[in-house]
């Protein structure tokens, strides 16, 4: 029997983080809105934490949250999200919502590279930062997800 | 880069605004050595002569909830009350108290220590016999070596029925220096 992976102190969670997500939101949505963004993105996580099922890939899981407060500052302040570009969708869902049913399937990190890639348009570089990997393997996580989708949408 | 201190800062007292921790800590500065101190919605959890966080956060996220964070404002009031007990100022504290992971008998005989005077003693076996099992002095000895709310929960003032001081979680040190403070030694 495998044992699930302890969930940490929230504390020893946002030393291991603060300091990367702090940096990625800087570079998203620029140096004055990142402290509110920054603290946002940490009490959603704060308020999910006692609901996590296990401790593995949570670096990802705060770099999707982070992603999503960025989509939501731009949206708050009315501006186009230039540097997340929505796909459009024929029911009007983001497209990050949709990735994340479509991708159930698929190895977590698979998974987590394509909705981080696709959905929340993250660089290469970022995502392996958020998945603790290079980004070498990082490409690779996404391609063979969207390999693996592919298959999957033909049988 | 590390995260700036003023935004690190107001992440926290949002945190704890938020009413969202199961618990909050922090070190506070004492005449006996650096305390890490920690607290709950329903009082204080911890006290402990071992200040460094690592040693603690484990712990303290099994009895309390994953959600632990270092959270100065929610150990306000422990750290005055604190401040004004080793100024002289203070003999009794009011604080809520915490006692989750602690065993039914364990509780009871906190719950009599609790009620020893500022300045007063008593030994080992009057302690057993208020918690309603004379024959424990042992026991009572184990449980005072285990408080987890030293100085407020007040195991210094429990002494040998010859008058020496025994021991002390904390080493005896500590036990004399509170005791002097408490005018109980000279």
């Amino acid at each position: 029997m495998m044992d699930a992976v302890a969930i940490p102190p929230f504390d020893t969670f946002y030393d291991a983080h603060a300091e990367e997500v702090l940096r990625f939101l800087r570079r998203r949505v620029g140096r004055d809105r990142a402290d509110d963004a920054f603290q946002e993105t940490f009490l959603r996580a704060l308020r999910a934490y006692g609901r996590l099922a296990h401790a593995e890939h949570l670096r990802a899981w705060v770099f999707t949250i982070a992603a999503r407060v960025v989509i939501d500052t731009y949206r708050r302040a009315g501006e186009p999200t230039a540097e997340l570009p929505e796909l459009p969708h024929e029911d009007g869902r983001p497209a990050y919502e949709e990735l994340g049913e479509l991708t159930e399937g698929l190895p977590p990190k698979e998974r987590a590279a394509v909705v981080l890639r696709y959905g929340y348009d993250l660089t290469y570089d970022e995502i392996a930062a958020a998945l603790d990997s290079s980004p070498d393997a990082a490409r690779q996580a996404a391609s063979s997800g969207v390999r693996r989708l592919r298959k999957e949408a033909r049988t | 880069m590390t995260v700036p201190a003023e935004l690190d800062r107001r992440f926290r007292e949002a945190a704890v605004r938020s009413g969202m921790l199961d618990a909050g800590y922090d070190v506070v500065d004492s005449p006996v050595g650096s305390l890490l101190v920690a607290a709950t919605g329903r009082g204080l959890l911890r006290i402990s002569f071992d200040p460094a966080p690592d040693h603690h956060l484990e712990l303290l996220a099994r009895l309390a909830g994953p959600r632990v964070l270092r959270a100065p404002r929610l150990v306000d009031a422990v750290r005055r009350e604190l401040d004004e007990y080793f100024e002289g100022r203070r003999h009794d504290f009011d604080l809520g108290i915490d006692l989750r992971g602690v065993t039914p008998f364990s509780a009871r005989v906190l719950a009599e220590l609790a009620r020893v005077p500022f300045g007063e003693t008593a030994t080992y076996a009057e302690l057993a016999a208020r918690s309603g099992n004379p024959k424990a002095a042992r026991a009572v000895g184990t449980i005072m070596n285990r408080n987890p709310i030293p100085i407020v929960l007040p195991c210094h003032r429990i002494i040998g029925a010859n008058g020496s001081l025994v021991g002390y979680g904390g080493g005896l040190d500590r036990k004399e220096t509170l005791l002097r403070l408490e005018g109980v030694l000279l």
